[in-house]
């Protein structure tokens, strides 16, 4: 097994978790601005890979829909979060997976827990990153995969960003 | 409880409101699934869920479980996921393909028919003579339209095809859009939870007051016309197809800007493999049937033919309900099949652009319904201007309440019925 480069782990951790405090507070613009050009965000529904470009997917966002999923919340008037949702991630486990040079590729496991009128709801699974190195010498987001745990059952509205 | 049914349904429905405890009762919500989904026509798969001898899917009819097969001769059956012997569960598959079904508590084994195939041991009860008489529990009667498979539990009652009445004409219009006459719904459901009565859902597939309200979000950022469909100025109707069932026409709006696939948003030369396919498949019929476009139409009490995706309406109790969702996907039409499945993907499902806001509005609607008063629900939009169409059928404006009070009527006369 090869030793863990911590100081690169250390680099995705701090993306991740920087990530995470953007959803949790609902800093849309920031967060929408840690996407590359050809970002991929994708929440599959019934199973950990199923084929996106022929079955349901909860969340399948090319970076103009993210673009537009942003917009929606700008409005003020996405009623399912309006208020938004009161939430907050906890993201473990990190691990690298694999890193050509260019892209790193993280995963995580996560447990987020949700606010609402509604009540609390638990949801949980694991995140795959992939991470382009940038000019700045810090990373950007060029895709992540939210496989949530119960992914084949029955959800509550999940209109907050995972 | 006995139930004096109409007299009470009497008080409880006017012509012009509903009273809130209809939704919120228990009691009234028993009557529901005994009255109601335990006894009409309920849509509960479609056939190219289940393409290929011996195939099977789990389905539901309200909180029932149903097994949907294809025996090896090819023929549809809904069973219940129930062991005849004690009661086990004996599917746990979400989908598969076999011939037979296993109990796992005592090794029962029942033919994807229902029929009950042996038991272990059987010396234990006297030989195989037992087995005759037991099975799967069924679903009483199968009907089959355009590939929509429907159950109801009563074995006697009107056919499927009565019950659908002018509703059938929607399965046409769906899947002539396929230039092979099919569509396939092979996508996967997505299930989306909401916490609210089922019949907060049913009103709203055909309310077409609330999309510019609900939907003003997405309609200003997406430069969406869909909005105006529902305007004041709106040529489309609402009407009442009877038993029921219920639509938004948006037919007199595509057919006034007379734009093939403009009902979908786009033109031919974006989908010239599919436009030239309905063209060889329909010849000159082919421009009105890309211009008509797709359905939205709600057939009681659960399934919604919501243009280009479908949704099955589930009750689990008085106060929750899942939104089953699919894309539809017509068959010959992989380039319309890509473009629907990615729109269906970004509108609909627990994060979708349309249905989480649709979904708050059915919570905030069950949480409002629990105060006291004013008791009532106003259905009176429109009244003084529903009026006959040339079959016959009762129209109202794109916003009007037609279909709501349509979706009563029918309501009361199940629940009055014997």
């Amino acid at each position: 097994m090869t030793a863990v480069d911590v100081d690169l782990l250390r680099a995705v951790e701090q993306f991740i978790f920087r990530e995470a405090r953007l959803q949790d507070e609902h800093a849309y613009e920031e967060w929408e601005s840690l996407w590359t050009d050809d970002g991929v965000y994708w929440v599959p529904y019934g199973g950990d890979d199923p084929d996106p470009e022929t079955s349901m997917s909860i969340i399948y966002d090319n970076r103009s829909r993210i673009g537009l999923r942003v917009k929606q919340f700008l409005t003020g008037k996405r009623h399912a979060q309006t208020p938004p949702s009161r939430i907050r991630h906890l993201v473990s486990n990190v691990e690298i997976l694999d890193d050509d040079g260019d892209e790193v590729r993280a995963g995580a496991n996560f447990i987020v827990t949700e606010s609402r009128e509604r009540g609390l709801v638990t949801w949980a699974g694991r995140s795959e990153y992939t991470l382009r190195r940038v000019d700045d010498g810090g990373f950007a987001m060029a895709r992540k995969k939210v496989v949530l745990v119960n992914n084949d059952r029955e959800l509550y509205t999940l209109a907050f960003l995972i | 409880m006995a139930v004096t049914a109409s007299h009470r349904f009497d008080e409880l429905i006017k012509a012009d409101r509903v009273h809130g405890s209809l939704y919120t009762d228990p009691e009234i919500y028993e009557q529901e699934l005994e009255r109601i989904w335990y006894r009409t026509w309920v849509y509960v798969g479609h056939v190219s869920e289940v393409p290929q001898p011996n195939d099977y899917v789990l389905k539901s009819i309200g909180p029932q479980q149903v097994i949907m097969t294809r025996d090896r001769d090819g023929e549809i059956h809904l069973l219940l996921n129930r062991c005849a012997h004690r009661a086990n569960q004996v599917c746990d598959a979400p989908r598969g393909n076999s011939s037979a079904f296993r109990c796992p508590y005592h090794g029962w084994t029942f033919s994807n028919t229902g029929k009950l195939l042996g038991y272990p041991f059987n010396s234990g009860y006297g030989g195989t003579e037992a087995k005759k008489s037991l099975g799967l529990g069924r679903v009483a009667r199968v009907g089959i339209y355009q590939g929509f498979v429907f159950g109801s539990f009563a074995e006697d009652g009107p056919t499927l095809l009565e019950h659908l009445g002018p509703a059938h004409e929607a399965f046409d219009r769906l899947v002539r859009l396929s230039p092979e006459g099919e569509v396939e719904l092979t996508a996967g459901w997505i299930k989306h939870k909401v916490k609210a009565n089922w019949k907060m859902l049913v009103e709203n597939e055909t309310d077409g007051y609330h999309p510019q309200f609900v939907h003003a979000s997405i309609f200003s950022v997406a430069k969406s016309g869909i909005g105006d469909l529902y305007g004041e100025k709106s040529t489309a109707v609402s009407r009442d197809l009877g038993n029921g069932h219920t639509e938004n026409d948006l037919r007199p709006e595509f057919r006034r800007t007379g734009r093939p696939m403009g009902w979908f948003g786009t033109t031919p030369d974006r989908l010239p493999d599919y436009v030239s396919r309905m063209r060889a498949a329909y010849g000159e019929k082919a421009e009105e049937i890309m211009i008509d476009g797709s359905p939205h139409v709600m057939v009681f009490p659960n399934l919604f033919i919501a243009e280009i995706q479908l949704f099955v309406i589930q009750p689990t109790a008085v106060d929750e309900t899942v939104q089953h969702v699919t894309a539809a996907q017509f068959k010959g039409a992989p380039d319309l099949n890509r473009r629907m499945l990615h729109q269906t993907i970004g509108s609909v499902g627990p994060a979708g652009f349309l249905l989480a806001d649709d979904s708050e509005m059915y919570e905030r609607n069950w949480r409002g319904v629990q105060e006291r008063n004013p008791e009532w629900l106003v259905l009176a939009r429109g009244m003084h201007r529903e009026r006959r169409d040339e079959d016959g059928l009762l129209v109202g404006d794109a916003t009007d309440e037609v279909p709501q009070r349509a979706i009563w009527r029918e309501w009361r006369r199940l629940m009055e019925a014997a």
